[in-house]
């Protein structure tokens, strides 16, 4: 058997390789990136492809092409790139998988690097698609081993749901041999996956019963099972935990030397018929899992009849905001009423060093000369996006209003210039506008609209370790250009600190223009320039 | 055995790096590991932390609590005391000693080593900007403060410049040397902050 130090991305990763992959498809989102540049760096050695997708939306139907020609097929993302994905997502579970499916999904509780907390949990009931949620690395490894088989099995794609501290924490994983070929060839059933209202009518039943067969599969599953304390605290007391919440009341029990018994989930649709079983003689119970309260709103259903439910609902844990040690701990006494061992704190005040742009970056020559710009024309407002500019917004730059989600800030300039603003500008990077800027700015193009657009194009997506983007350069020149940019308002300039007056005229003068220009701030990512040479 | 390690510094500065030096060693002696770290945007410039345990029994979880860590390896001053409330009473401290300063409010150098007098735990601290220039490449400053802090980890210092070796393996003998060399320099370099 061999042993492997890692992260539990790239625990996810080895088992895809190891489940006999045809395919990985993805789009860049931290903490998930590093499961596609785990498989991105052994395709060869393995034989299947990975090339990065334009956006979620695309990676989740190129893998779903995948399998439907029978391979086995994983596609990452990050949770907010699952609301992208999510039409393909929700309708693969209606009409269900062929070869493998996973959507390796990483969501981001405590908002360590990104704009909300969102719960990946939601859209697999939703879209009635099985859940794994590993605790550890190593159960990272072995749930998507398994969830392969389940996908094929079931006929059903497959959520793997991680969370940071599981995406962005090593162990050593145990690896399995590699799995024989699935021995699927390429499916042909019209019924099945042509999704007109007359089959989806018996499609949307079908997959019903599926994910009732899978609540089955939820009570045996060797992920759910009830954990009984040698030595209960308190007998009319329990705690269901899922994912790494297990994790942490592990060590709470272990620092406080107190225990009750456990419902640990791992696998959803959660089961009843376990759950009942826990609930049998228990008085109150509560639920530590990383994200929204999910099994917590399931359970509080039962209210009246059964336990009393402490969680997010009602603040006993807080609402909202990462689980770890400290929390379980806290959560542990105050639910058992032991004593918490106090530690002496040191109260200094430190300033905080909050992230920054790179000295050098290109996007700061770019902002600057754009703040000269505004400074004669107003009300003008600089709508933003999702990428290392977003870091404009702090000082001393405070060079943007609004940053919403990927490609957001082409539609609000476009609506805010339909709303009466005189000089509504966009600002985004060449990968988000490739990954959902493209349509909006045809329609922009397509009206004439009068705004502005800045494309930085720095040649890569550096917020999350520079994967390629799409196009760049003369290419991305040609695809603006194509999408019916009138070419006298299509503008190259070199964002550098010796050309910010020059560039500040040009983009005055575009910023005066009352249609739609394109300025694209062409100049290479500082950090790709650092890696090409310690590379 | 048990060690919980806080690793601190400042993005860029290669905390992650070091993490993993340590990983290798411990998995070298046979100990029970998990490693946290935080990627993405605090990686420009910002705080940055990574979490290491390692033990002979199993570990329950990625994250050490407050006040429970055994030592924290800083790669930064003010990092050092922005981490100081994970450690217990009786944890050690090992920091750089030279600040980086990519903030407007960046306190006195008097101030932040009299806070770190007055946090209550032994502090050792290492000029590791010179000692790595003098192992021959002040980007070894991160393998220096290893080097000081080397004798409080609970390896095996062999272990260790194994994990260094691992690390470096791929740029080549002279890089690895280099390393090595501030590692040794950096264990000679460790002193005392007196109270």
């Amino acid at each position: 058997m061999k042993k492997m130090l890692l992260l539990g991305d790239e625990a996810v990763g080895q088992a895809a390789a190891d489940a006999g992959l045809g395919g990985a498809f993805g789009y860049p989102g931290t903490p998930s990136t590093e499961i596609f540049e785990y498989l991105e760096k052994h395709a060869s050695e393995y034989g299947y492809s990975a090339i990065w997708s334009g956006n979620e939306k695309v990676a989740f139907e190129e893998a779903l092409g995948m399998s439907y020609v029978g391979k086995r097929a994983i596609v990452t993302m990050k949770h907010v790139g699952l609301n992208v994905a999510a039409d393909p997502f929700v309708c693969s579970g209606v009409i269900g998988a062929h070869g493998g499916l996973i959507a390796a999904v990483a969501d981001d509780p405590g908002m360590h690097s990104s704009q909300d907390e969102q719960d990946s949990r939601y859209y697999a009931s939703f879209a009635k698609v099985p859940c794994y949620e590993p605790a550890t690395q190593q159960q990272a490894y072995d749930m998507t081993r398994e969830a392969f088989k389940l996908s094929e099995d079931f006929e059903t794609p497959v959520l793997m749901r991680l969370v940071t501290r599981i995406a962005h924490s090593r162990a050593v994983v145990a690896c399995q041999p590699p799995d024989e070929n699935n021995g699927l060839g390429i499916a042909d059933d019209p019924d099945k996956w042509v999704i007109l209202p007359a089959h989806a009518r018996r499609l949307y039943p079908a997959a019903l019963n599926r994910y009732r067969r899978l609540g089955e599969y939820a009570e045996n599953c060797r992920w759910n099972k009830i954990q009984p304390a040698a030595n209960p605290a308190d007998k009319t007391k329990g705690i269901i935990v899922c994912g790494t919440g297990h994790n942490y009341i592990m060590e709470a029990f272990e620092i406080l030397g107190i225990a009750v018994d456990v419902l640990r989930l791992g696998f959803h649709p959660i089961p009843p018929k376990l759950l009942a079983k826990f609930l049998e003689g228990k008085s109150e119970v509560m639920l530590f899992e990383d994200g929204y309260p999910f099994v917590e709103e399931r359970i509080n259903g039962l209210a009246g009849a059964g336990p009393a439910v402490r969680g997010r609902l009602d603040g006993f844990i807080g609402e909202t905001g990462e689980l770890d040690p400290d929390r379980a701990i806290d959560c542990v006494a105050r639910f058992l009423n032991a004593a918490k061992p106090q530690t002496k704190q040191v109260s200094v005040t430190i300033p905080a060093r909050p992230p920054k742009l790179c000295p050098g970056c290109p996007h700061i020559d770019t902002f600057t000369a754009l703040n000269d710009a505004l400074e004669t024309r107003q009300p003008a407002r600089v709508f933003s996006d999702i990428g290392c500019y977003t870091l404009g917004a702090l000082p001393p730059l405070n060079a943007i209003n609004s940053c919403v989600e990927m490609g957001a800030s082409v539609g609000m300039a476009k609506g805010a210039a339909q709303g009466g603003l005189k000089y509504p500008v966009a600002v985004l990077g060449d990968g988000t506008f490739e990954h959902s800027g493209l349509t909006s700015l045809l329609g922009a193009a397509r009206e004439n609209t009068p705004m502005t657009l800045i494309i930085l194009d720095n040649g890569t997506t550096a917020m999350t370790g520079a994967q390629d983007s799409l196009a760049n350069g003369a290419k991305l020149h040609s695809v603006v250009a194509g999408l019916g940019v009138d070419p006298a308002h299509l503008k190259k300039i070199s964002p550098l600190p010796a050309k910010r007056g020059e560039n500040a005229a040009l983009i005055g003068a575009e910023l005066d223009y009352a249609g739609l220009s394109v300025i694209i701030a062409e100049r290479e990512c500082i950090q790709i320039i650092g890696k090409r040479r310690t590379a | 055995m048990k060690k919980d390690i806080i690793l601190a510094g400042v993005g860029g500065q290669g905390t992650i790096a070091v993490a993993v030096m340590i990983a290798d060693a411990a998995i070298e002696q046979g100990l029970n590991f998990r490693q946290s770290e935080v990627h993405g945007m605090s990686q420009r410039g910002g705080a940055v932390e990574t979490q290491v345990r390692l033990s002979d029994k199993a570990i329950h979880c990625d994250l050490i609590a407050t006040g429970r860590a055994d030592l924290l390896i800083s790669l930064e001053p003010l990092e050092a005391l922005r981490k100081m409330n994970y450690l217990s009473e009786t944890g050690t401290v090992v920091t750089a000693l030279a600040p980086v300063k990519n903030i407007p409010d960046y306190p006195a150098m008097d101030t932040v080593l009299d806070q770190l007098r007055r946090a209550g735990r032994t502090v050792y601290t290492i000029d590791a900007e010179a000692v790595a220039k003098d192992a021959g490449s002040t980007r070894a400053q991160n393998v220096a403060v290893l080097g000081a802090a080397a004798d409080f980890i609970g390896l095996k210092p062999a272990a260790i410049r194994k994990g260094i070796e691992k690390v470096f393996a791929a740029k080549g003998a002279a890089v690895v040397e280099m390393n090595l060399r501030a590692f040794d320099m950096g264990r000679e370099h460790a002193a005392k902050l007196e109270a």
